[in-house]
């Protein structure tokens, strides 16, 4: 495994909708082969960080390197869980049709899915035990299951870094402890998992590694390093007016976020 | 009659070609369409329709000719700029996506009829017929049309059957697409083409007005019969290719009228009674499964009306009449009855020969105690869980206990401890 890069680097990122930044200047790397949560309360920015991390968004300034290269040479080594909620679960899917939907690539463009694709996704069903469940309608599954029908279709993507939206939101505790599991035997195999997580109470049990943000990022390290009374204040205690303020001005007047001389370059792949 | 027979024997190559390829057409736009319906895009669709006029009146004006491939052209421009339009709108201003759609159609639909009008004032126009894209009029379809139309269409299915599944992971979950590394940006380009020229495709039959309805309104109706998208797709096809059949036969028997109308108004009645009689998600089934519910309700209690009779008697007592229930328990006439057939059904209950009595089977009286058990250990789980007082937690209970499923039973009994009684001190009847 490649432990000698930073599975992630995020440098000096900054996003924003319609011009209002909800992320300013985010700047951390994390280490492979670990359990890292991305913590922050809600509309703190945490999927907003993903999205910019998985190129579905362009941020503003700032660049990200996965295994030290840019996101489109290493796609085949990263994967992405969304929010559940991002989808209708309401469209006319099998489980398995929904998991398969993890081996489409590029390089099958045009083309059907192979058999070696099908025996990889039934694995991964069978991981997140949904196996039994394969032909079931995705609108008829509950929360949990929908979640576990997410990860399987990552898992089926055969990834060495996993960006997870908030996985344990709507799940009960049993499929919470099987999750956990899951992720802890990833772990062994040297994958790198990043997951998004609301809940203070549960972060430190569950992670090795934290990034705690709200808005701006407020502390990254170990967890026995992060979990600082005085930061976890600052993270999920009174909300920093003063930047959302600075925001909602920004929107109006249409002030450009950065300054042209100032955009950075963006890193070069290998550098 | 005679047009009936006349139409149907397709003898008439004029009728062969303007049926056929009005059903051509029905399938084609209904298989595209999919992908609009489940992108929640019907609107786009809509717009498009619009959109496209202008287009086709440009053309018509510079090339002073109705040469199919011409009108297309201008059409899928015309399209093209109308759903730029919208995305440029929509992300760089303040506007709500619909109001972006709205404007566009609006503006675009507007200069389309400006350029029709004065067509029709100059001496070309008379000729050309352009009005007919408004409504749509199948018969005007001559046979070089239905080359470039059959062309056209055999396209978009191709390019449909190649992408299948990229168009669905696009249309279920975009973001993951694009995580993928999928060209997303490339597969929506072709999905909005296709969703152009197949708009375009059946202006001409359908008309600017109505054919946003041909797009979507055939996926709506097929999805009320199937969970699966391939199948949803054939279905949908299947429809707009009836509905197409349905217009134009109308428009050959009454020369004058609009095919449009008449496709779409086919269209909106398979799609309402498909609504309607859809096993799963219809109107139909909603109301069978509450009558269902209801019966099962009374049936219960009719069963612990006559468990808490026995009850009352020590068990020595085991034969009762209808109008001993009823002075156990008041149920609504109607209901009543249709749960005691029922009951007799099911040999939960055995009629007795004299006097109209009857007497739960050992069936009943399993059945009967498990109703009155589940009341009971819900009450328990009420007071000692959820710490309600023991006198107000009778009315819930009458309604839990014919939801509760048998796990639920087990993991409930298990929690509390089997307790032998409920906080009424009634003994809590468990399974013999
Ligand atoms: N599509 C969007 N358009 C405008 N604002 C958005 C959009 N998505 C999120 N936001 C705003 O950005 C902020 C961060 O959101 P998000 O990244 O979803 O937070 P989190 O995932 O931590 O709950 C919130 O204030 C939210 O309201
Ligand atoms: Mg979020």
């Amino acid at each position: 495994m490649s432990t000698e890069k930073p599975a992630l680097e995020v440098h000096n990122l900054t996003a924003s909708y319609q011009r209002k930044p909800v992320l300013w200047e985010i700047d951390f790397a994390l280490p492979a082969g670990k359990l890292v949560g991305i913590v922050g309360p809600n509309g703190s920015g945490k999927t907003t960080l993903l999205k910019n991390i998985m190129g579905l968004m362009q941020p503003d300034g700032g660049y990200v390197n996965l295994f030290g290269k840019k996101l489109d040479e290493v796609r085949q080594r990263v994967s992405y869980v969304p929010q559940r909620e991002s989808v209708d679960w309401d469209f006319p899917a099998s489980v398995l049709d929904v998991v398969q939907m993890g081996r489409y690539r590029r390089s099958n463009l045009f083309k059907r899915l192979s058999a070696e694709d099908k025996h990889v996704a039934a694995e991964a069903l069978e991981k997140v035990g949904m196996l039994p469940y394969a032909k079931r309608q995705i609108s008829q599954l509950s929360g949990g299951q929908q979640q576990r029908v997410f990860i399987a279709r990552s898992l089926a993507q055969q990834a060495d870094l996993y960006l997870m939206d908030e996985p344990f939101v709507g799940v009960d505790a049993s499929t919470e402890e099987s999750i956990l599991t899951l992720l802890s035997e990833m772990k062994q195999e040297g994958k790198t998992v990043v997951i998004v997580h609301h809940d203070l109470q549960t972060a430190y049990d569950y992670f090795d590694w934290i990034v705690l943000l709200n808005t701006r990022l407020v502390a990254a390290g170990s967890k026995e390093e992060v979990f600082r009374s005085d930061l976890l204040q600052e993270a999920y205690g009174g909300r920093l007016t003063v930047l959302s303020k600075i925001g909602d001005l920004i929107s109006r007047k249409d002030f450009p976020i950065r300054e042209g001389e100032f955009k950075e370059k963006e890193g070069l792949g290998d550098g | 009659m005679d047009k009936f027979f006349a139409f149907f024997s397709f003898t008439d190559p004029n009728v062969r070609l303007v049926t056929f390829g009005t059903m051509f057409l029905g399938l084609s736009t209904a298989a595209v369409g999919s992908f609009a319906f489940l992108r929640k895009r019907s609107l786009i669709g809509d717009a498009i329709a619009h959109a496209i006029l202008p287009g086709i009146a440009l053309s018509f004006l510079f090339f002073q000719s109705k040469n199919p491939f011409l009108l297309m052209g201008g059409a899928l421009v015309s399209g093209w700029l109308a759903m730029v339009s919208i995305e440029y709108i929509s992300n760089k201003s303040k506007l709500k996506p619909d109001t972006a759609i709205g404007l566009v159609l609006s503006v675009f639909f507007g200069v389309g009829i400006l350029l029709l009008t004065h067509i029709q004032h100059t001496g070309i126009g008379n000729q050309a017929g352009l009005d007919q894209f408004l409504f749509g009029k199948a018969a005007a379809i001559v046979k070089q049309d239905l080359y470039a139309y059959g062309i056209i269409a055999f396209l978009l299915l191709a390019v449909i059957l190649l992408l299948f599944k990229e168009f669905k992971l696009l249309s279920f979950n975009p973001d993951f697409a694009q995580a993928s590394g999928l060209p997303v940006q490339s597969l929506r380009f072709v999905l909005s083409t296709i969703t152009v020229l197949a708009i375009a495709l059946g202006i001409q039959s359908v008309g600017v007005v109505l054919m946003a309805a041909l797009i979507i309104t055939p996926s709506a109706a097929a999805r009320a019969w199937t969970e699966r998208l391939s199948v949803m797709m054939l279905l949908a096809g299947g429809i707009g290719a009836f509905s197409g059949l349905v217009g134009s036969y109308i428009s050959f028997t009454a020369p004058n009228m609009p095919t449009g109308p008449w496709i779409v108004m086919c269209l909106s009645c398979i799609a309402l009674a498909s609504l309607f009689f859809s096993p799963r998600r219809g109107v139909l089934a909603k109301l069978l499964q509450q009558r269902k519910n209801r019966i099962k309700i009374v049936s219960e209690n009719l069963l612990k009306a006559l468990y808490h009779l026995q009850e009352q008697s020590d068990f020595q007592n085991r034969h009762f009449t209808e109008g001993d229930i009823l002075e156990q328990r008041s149920f609504s006439q109607g209901d009543f009855h249709t749960a005691l057939k029922k009951l007799k059904k099911e040999f939960w209950i055995m009629p007795i020969t004299e006097k109209n009595r009857f007497q739960l089977s050992e069936k009943g009286v399993e059945e009967a105690r498990r109703v009155v058990r589940l009341h009971r250990i819900w009450e328990m789980y009420l007071t000692e869980r959820m710490r309600l007082k023991a006198d107000h937690i009778h009315p819930n209970a009458e309604t839990i206990e014919h939801i509760i499923t048998p796990e639920i039973e087990e993991q409930l009994l298990e929690e509390l401890g089997y307790p032998k009684k409920d906080p009424h001190e009634s003994p809590i009847p468990y399974k013999a």
